[in-house]
């Protein structure tokens, strides 16, 4: 099955070709279907392929498919590994759930079936990222993705947030791409190839610590921007212009992880370079805090979940910054669960309140949109880290392992357990003001339950991050098992040994979960007037959180100004003047030595034969005299 | 035997005769009956020189330049004929579009 593994990326190629050219032919909902067993069938194929790595053992093989430049090692070529097989089942498991939704949700859009080929592209993107057999590819599909990411979130383009929203996130991603771009340069002149197997082995042989610190911070450089890490991820909570399916599916379950995929797959550099991981574990501890105090003020309901994203997404970071990638990457699962289910369940929101998504003009639902409130209510106390949900167990094995390396990260757990509190806080003040308390709806809005079509993906969800915690548990490590093979040659941070540290810390956890949600339900059960007063009170704070600490503001000001400024500078004071004057000043000095001459032209032909004339006898005198 | 200085001598005044028509007449026709007549001065310079030097080069260039001339003036009268069913004129000042 493994050599057929080509098919999973194929058939939903495939599909998006199908709809890109004949897609307008076909009517609602052919093209969504179509869309959603493409991704279905790569599943199915995924799942199977995958058989010997479930039997346990299996190490995977590579599977050349073509040769594109073997000089470089850069062939098409995929790495089928546990580690490629967990991604490959997430993305297109939880993106199969997606497309379903999303035929209910883009019901009468114009671009239907275009909506369903750029989703396909994207997941054939992502799976061409993570089964890629060397960085050549694996780069192929980082900016495939990065390219869906621009049109899903400018899909809407007719508004003019959607299409600044897709350049902003286009950017963005630039910059961070710039970073990997120079980090894959310096892994080619270190080894000669881009190849996996041809560098992991002789990681240790070749890299100096300077060296492989270089590459580490270079490719963490494309983590930041690609999965939305301080200081790239302004361009996340813009993204949420694009429909809401885009949201649930690029950026909070797949696309946006692909950051941490790449940390752990590179796990043999980055266990060379310790500063650079320190580096990698700060960076992901700050960005969990900073953008879940940014969540707590936010009152988009698709804004706070963005930033929820950002927050956990820094989890992940801090988690293989550790060397506790089963950690990561078990997070990284169940936040593909419940962040595809809230982000799916904040869609049936939207679609139910003719569009609004302002929290503040909800409230109430829950007696309107049961499944909806349910669903997402679990997906709430997942995310916040209650056992026996998805949350708890990933989150828990990520601060526990951090706990345990002890010094520094001692300060970082402390700020992971701090983020725990307000992440319990932000998700239960969103529940609240959507589904509970009093309805503030506005004049005609009429709520009403979705069409089964999305609300069994909520269901499917919701049944996968109540369970899919008990994956990994201390007691039974069947992730770990599973991904064993992948990191044979690493060396793994671990949770405490010990029975009662272990219950200890996630107790610490759990409580400061439930903190956060007691504190949110005290507070925001009240009637409204109480709550608003609340908030003011907490002023100028409350509203640095509502506008993000202005960070936008700010970069606004400091990078995009003076930009704009300097194209000013170029375009007006250098271009016009200096390249225009140049071109424009030859042109005007060969029509002016043209006015010049043009006079010897006369139109009257003796004039020329006399010239002729005159010209042969002047030759014919200088022969005679002697010239020549 | 003449000697062929003279005949040098009466190319050299039917060329510049030829050339001063050329230069000095208006019509199309004369300057095209001009332009013949220093071919042939020409062509006596070549068949002369050939003929005092003993070789016979010289008439074979006289040759060539009848069959080029007679070309030249099939090209010549076509044009000539085309610009006056245009003009109605023969004369080359009426056409000075060129002038720059």
């Amino acid at each position: 099955m493994t050599e057929l593994i080509w098919l999973a990326i194929a058939v939903p190629l495939a599909g998006s070709v199908l709809l890109h050219f004949f897609g307008r032919f076909l009517k609602e909902p052919l093209p969504g279907v179509i869309a959603s067993l493409a991704v279905g069938a790569s599943f199915v194929i995924a799942l199977t392929a995958a058989i010997p790595f479930f039997e346990g053992g299996a190490h995977g093989e590579a599977v050349l498919l073509w040769e594109w430049m073997p000089a470089i090692g850069a062939n098409i070529e995929i790495l089928w590994d546990p580690l490629a097989a967990m991604m490959t089942l997430i993305v297109t498991g939880v993106g199969a759930l997606i497309h379903v939704f999303a035929i209910g949700y883009m019901h009468g859009d114009e671009r239907f079936h275009r909506f369903f080929a750029i989703l396909n592209l994207f997941i054939a993107s992502m799976l061409i990222l993570v089964l890629a057999g060397n960085y050549a590819m694996l780069f192929l599909g980082w900016e495939l993705v990065g390219l869906c990411s621009y049109l899903l979130i400018g899909f809407w383009f007719r508004r003019h947030s959607a299409a600044a929203a897709a350049k902003k996130a286009f950017i963005v991603n630039r910059i961070g791409d710039l970073g990997l771009m120079v980090g894959l340069m310096l892994v080619f002149t270190a080894f000669g190839t881009l190849s996996y197997a041809g560098i992991f082995d002789r990681a240790d042989a070749e890299l100096t610590t300077g060296l492989a610190t270089a590459i580490a911070l270079l490719f963490f450089v494309g983590v930041v921007g690609k999965s939305a890490q301080i200081p790239l991820y302004v361009w996340l909570p813009d993204a949420m212009e694009g429909p809401t399916p885009v949201s649930a599916l690029i950026h909070a379950a797949t696309m946006v992880t692909a950051g941490v995929y790449l940390i752990a797959r590179s796990a043999a550099i980055y266990e060379l370079a310790p500063a650079a991981q320190v580096t990698v574990a700060t960076v992901g501890a700050f960005t969990a805090l900073w953008a879940a105090t940014i969540a707590m003020g936010q009152r988009d309901i698709k804004r706070v979940l963005a930033y929820s994203t950002i927050s956990q997404l820094g989890y992940m970071i801090l988690a293989v910054g550790t060397t506790a990638y089963v950690a990561g990457l078990f997070h990284l699962m169940t936040h593909a669960f419940f962040k595809a289910l809230l982000f799916l369940g904040a869609g049936s929101v939207i679609h139910a309140m003719n569009g609004e998504q302002d929290m503040y003009k909800m409230g109430g639902l829950f007696k309107k949109m049961k499944v909806t409130g349910i669903t997402m209510g679990i997906a709430t106390i997942a995310i916040a880290g209650i056992p026996p949900l998805g949350g708890f167990w990933s989150k828990d094995e990520i601060l526990a392992a951090v706990f345990e390396r002890g010094g520094y990260f001692s300060f970082l757990w402390v700020i992971g357990l701090v983020t725990a509190l307000i992440t319990g806080f932000y998700m239960a003040r969103q529940f609240i003001l959507v589904f509970l308390g009093k309805p503030r709806w506005d004049e005609g809005v009429q709520p009403h339950e979705s069409p089964r079509v999305m609300t069994v993906p909520l269901v499917i969800l919701a049944l996968l991050s109540t369970i899919g915690g008990l994956t990994n548990t201390p007691i039974r490590l069947s992730l770990e098992h599973f991904l064993e093979p992948a990191f044979e040659s690493i060396t793994l941070a671990h949770p405490p040994e010990e029975t009662w540290l272990l219950v200890v810390i996630a107790a610490l956890s759990v409580i400061a979960g439930l903190v956060g949600i007691g504190a949110a339900s005290v507070n925001y059960l009240r009637p409204r007037e109480d709550w608003e007063r609340w908030e003011g009170g907490l002023e100028p704070v409350w509203s640095w959180w509502g506008q993000a600490y202005g960070v936008d503001e700010f970069y606004g000001r400091t990078i995009v100004a003076p930009g704009k400024r300097l194209a000013e500078v170029t375009a007006f004071d250098i271009d016009i003047p200096v390249i225009d004057g140049a071109v424009n000043g030859v042109g005007r000095l060969v029509r002016g030595l043209g006015a010049w001459i043009r006079p010897l032209q006369t139109g009257y032909v003796r004039n020329y034969g006399a010239l002729l004339l005159a010209g042969t006898v002047v030759i014919l005198i200088w022969l005679l005299v002697g010239g020549a | 035997m003449i000697d062929p200085g003279w005949y040098m001598g009466l190319a050299a005044v039917l060329f510049m005769i030829g050339a001063l028509g050329l230069l000095l007449r208006r019509n199309a026709l004369v300057m095209f009956m001009c332009i013949e007549l220093m071919l042939n001065a020409v062509n006596l310079t070549l068949i002369s020189a050939g003929r005092a030097l003993n070789d016979l080069n010289g008439q074979v260039a006289v040759f060539f330049i009848l069959v080029v001339a007679a070309a030249e003036v099939v090209v010549g009268l076509a044009i000539i004929v085309s610009v006056f069913r245009l003009r109605a004129t023969a004369s080359v000042d009426e056409l000075s579009e060129l002038r720059g």
